[in-house]
């Protein structure tokens, strides 16, 4: 019985951990859906929508700090869940607009370049990103003040289940309706899928493809920023350089679930957040970090259209 | 080519002298200067032998700072167990050496056996090294050259924090603690020896008749393959040979600063790489060789900039007009990522064949992507 509930608490530390890179893989997969091109700057625009909570977070603090609240109870609910919806609103609009801006100084000029030119350009976005944040809040680690009290949740058992947890699961749950409703429901979901499908075909038809474009990197860094403002909650600091190493294993699980697709860019990422969490659980700690390469490795070689993608002919 | 070789000759008989005469630094001053010249030559190799891989082939690999470590680590372990027996057979009480000078005491002050066979240990760690990188860029090269592109590149990175993760792991090697190799015996002669062996290699593979079988990979992939070119085998030859060089490079790096850690080759050390080859243009030798001068440099001059009374000066005078207040602005100058940052972003915007790229070469491309 211990087994199975040490393997329960493994799987839902991993679907956590899963939810976070699911969230920022959707990204990777909605900007390769329209450019055919990996978005490396991704990552770091994760780690400043986390700085942006962090700010926000700080300017909510002088009016009213949070951890004055020790529990979630009927009382705090309702302080605690608007501050961190705040907090959320306003680093999701401030990654937002700018991925707009990345895409529009970066990336535009571009369009009609080698591929290998606009991935060069998003590396130097990447380490630009990075290096300017630390030239502005240093390379110290800085905590991130507390916006929901970290408490088990009670009432199940020899299940731990954080406060957080249960945050990050609900949060991204919500998000995945919302971005659902945003691609299959509205005309500029339908100009997105249309874009991914053909480009040339998408525009004769009266799409402006530049405005598609732009909502898509809009959609996509406001997903990172959430992801960071979660994964800040959850260990509480954030560095400049936290994007990398989940920037690559939400691009794995892009990849893993067939680059483009939505849905399987959630899929891969709760596929690679829990076989993280089985290794590190069952004895492997080390190997944590070298997981998401492997799988990545091994699906280019045996099945690289990932478990969902589909076949395109290269035509000469 | 004929005078190329005539040229080489003469440089590295130069090298020799100046190898003799200043094996190791006088003073603090020249030090510095004998620091920057070694790193010139080491990063001379890397980007050399890289623009083999991302430059003539077109495979553009993120990993080059694994190979390196590669290299480094396995001659660093040479050098730790194995070299202190070779120097001892050449120029031991009872070495070979000593006993074939006995005759000629008019030598004794030169030192003369333990110079050679501290050279000789070098010569032979750094092939060590750069056969276990050749090694390490087979086993990559194989199952990853299948892919292209920015999955290429991805892939190549992967393998790079793979082979930083497993180092990471092995307790021969230090783990994290580092690792510090004894003997430093890296001097100007062997490292642009190293840096010559490696741009001779790379022009005389690349402007054979063999060698247009890179440029045909690069050029169009599909067309190579339909003119019946193994593109698979030219890609691995080319990984390969860029992870030997990678590996002397690492080599070289170890016998010099005489201590490792994972950390010097993470993804930053690449990237370093990367950028020269893309500064100096992909597929031109020697835009790659000013670029990787220029980028050792450059650096250095920044951060001599940074410690003037201008910036400060500058500084005030800056925050005076935006009524802002600022970190201090040497910091932008200190780190070398942001230059090279906006150095990608402007060069792809303004420049992405680079200083020296071959321009009659993308401009072969536009027309037959124009044709298409």
């Amino acid at each position: 019985m211990a087994q199975v509930i040490l393997f329960l608490q493994q799987l839902l530390n991993g679907l956590s951990l899963g939810s976070i890179y699911a969230l920022i893989a959707l990204g990777y997969t909605m900007v390769y859906g329209v450019l055919r091109f990996i978005n490396f700057a991704h990552g770091d625009v994760y780690m400043l929508g986390a700085y942006a909570g962090f700010a926000i977070t700080n300017l909510i603090y002088q009016i009213c700090p949070l951890d004055q609240f020790n529990a979630i109870s009927r009382h705090t609910f309702v302080p605690i869940f608007a501050c961190t919806a705040i907090v959320m609103l306003g680093a999701m609009i401030f990654c937002a607009i700018l991925g707009v801006l990345i895409e529009r100084i970066a990336y535009r000029p571009l369009r009609d370049r080698p591929r290998l030119t606009v991935l060069i350009t998003a590396i130097g976005v990447s380490l630009f990103l990075q290096n300017m944040t630390q030239f502005f809040v240093g390379a110290q680690p800085q905590a991130f003040k507390q916006l929901i009290p970290v408490r088990a949740i009670e009432g199940l058992g020899d299940l731990t289940v954080l406060s957080t947890q249960a945050a990050i699961i609900i949060s991204t749950i919500v998000l995945m309706v919302f971005l659902r409703l945003i691609v299959m429901k509205t005309k500029i979901g339908l100009a997105m899928r249309a874009l991914s499908v053909n480009p040339t075909a998408c525009s004769l038809m009266g799409v402006n493809n530049g405005l598609v474009i732009s909502f898509t990197f809009a959609l996509g860094s406001a997903l990172a920023a959430a992801a960071g403002i979660l994964v800040a909650m959850d260990s509480p600091s954030v560095t400049p350089l936290m994007g990398n190493v989940p920037g690559i294993k939400a691009f794995v699980a892009a990849v893993l679930g067939g680059i483009g697709n939505i849905n399987g860019a959630v899929v891969g990422g709760l596929v690679i957040g829990v076989l993280e969490t089985l290794v590190e659980g069952y004895g492997f700690p080390q190997l944590r970090d070298a997981i998401a390469f492997g799988v990545l490795i091994v699906i280019l070689l045996y099945k690289p259209t990932g478990l969902f993608g589909r076949v395109e002919r290269e035509k000469v | 080519m004929k005078y190329a070789r005539t040229i080489l000759a003469v440089f590295l008989f130069l090298l020799f002298l100046f190898a003799l005469i200043g094996e190791r630094p006088f003073s603090a001053h020249f030090a510095y200067y004998y620091d920057i010249l070694i790193n010139i030559g080491i990063n001379i190799i890397l980007a050399v032998s890289l623009n083999l891989v991302n430059g003539y082939t077109g495979q553009f690999s993120l990993g080059h700072a694994g190979f390196m470590a590669v290299g480094a680590y396995a001659a660093g372990s040479w050098a730790d167990h194995l070299s202190p027996g070779l120097i001892n057979f050449i120029a031991g009480p009872n070495g070979v050496l000593t006993f074939v000078l006995k005759p000629f005491p008019i030598l004794q002050p030169l030192g003369l056996p333990t110079v050679l066979a501290d050279n000789a240990a070098l010569v032979v760690a750094t092939l060590f090294g750069g056969l276990l990188a050749a090694v390490a860029g087979l086993a990559v090269g194989i199952p990853s050259l299948r892919l292209r592109g920015d999955y290429l590149a991805i892939v190549t990175l992967g393998f790079g924090e793979i082979i930083r993760t497993l180092i990471l792991n092995i307790d021969f090697l230090g783990a994290a603690r580092g690792m510090s190799v004894s003997g430093t015996y890296t001097n100007i002669f062997w490292t642009f020896g190293f840096a010559a062996i490696a741009i001779y290699i790379v022009l005389g593979l690349v402007n054979s008749t063999y060698g247009r079988g890179f440029l045909t990979v690069r050029d169009d992939e599909v067309a190579a393959e339909a003119m019946g070119i193994n593109t698979t085998k030219y890609k691995v030859i080319a990984f390969v040979v860029g992870a030997f060089f990678a590996g002397t490079a690492g080599s070289l790096f170890a016998h010099y600063t005489g201590y490792l850690t994972p950390e010097g080759f993470n993804f930053f050390k690449s990237v370093d790489v990367v950028v020269m080859v893309i500064l100096g243009g992909m597929g031109s030798t020697v835009g790659v060789i000013l670029a990787a001068v220029l980028l050792t440099i450059l650096p250095e001059l920044l951060r001599a900039l940074a410690h003037t009374d201008f910036v400060p000066a500058f500084q005030r005078g800056l925050e005076g007009v935006i009524k802002i207040h600022l970190p201090p602005l040497q910091g932008l100058l200190e780190n070398r990522l942001i230059l090279y940052s906006l150095l990608l972003i402007l060069l792809m915007l303004t420049r992405p064949q680079g200083l020296f790229g071959d321009l009659a070469g993308s401009r072969r491309r536009v027309a037959s992507s124009a044709s298409k």
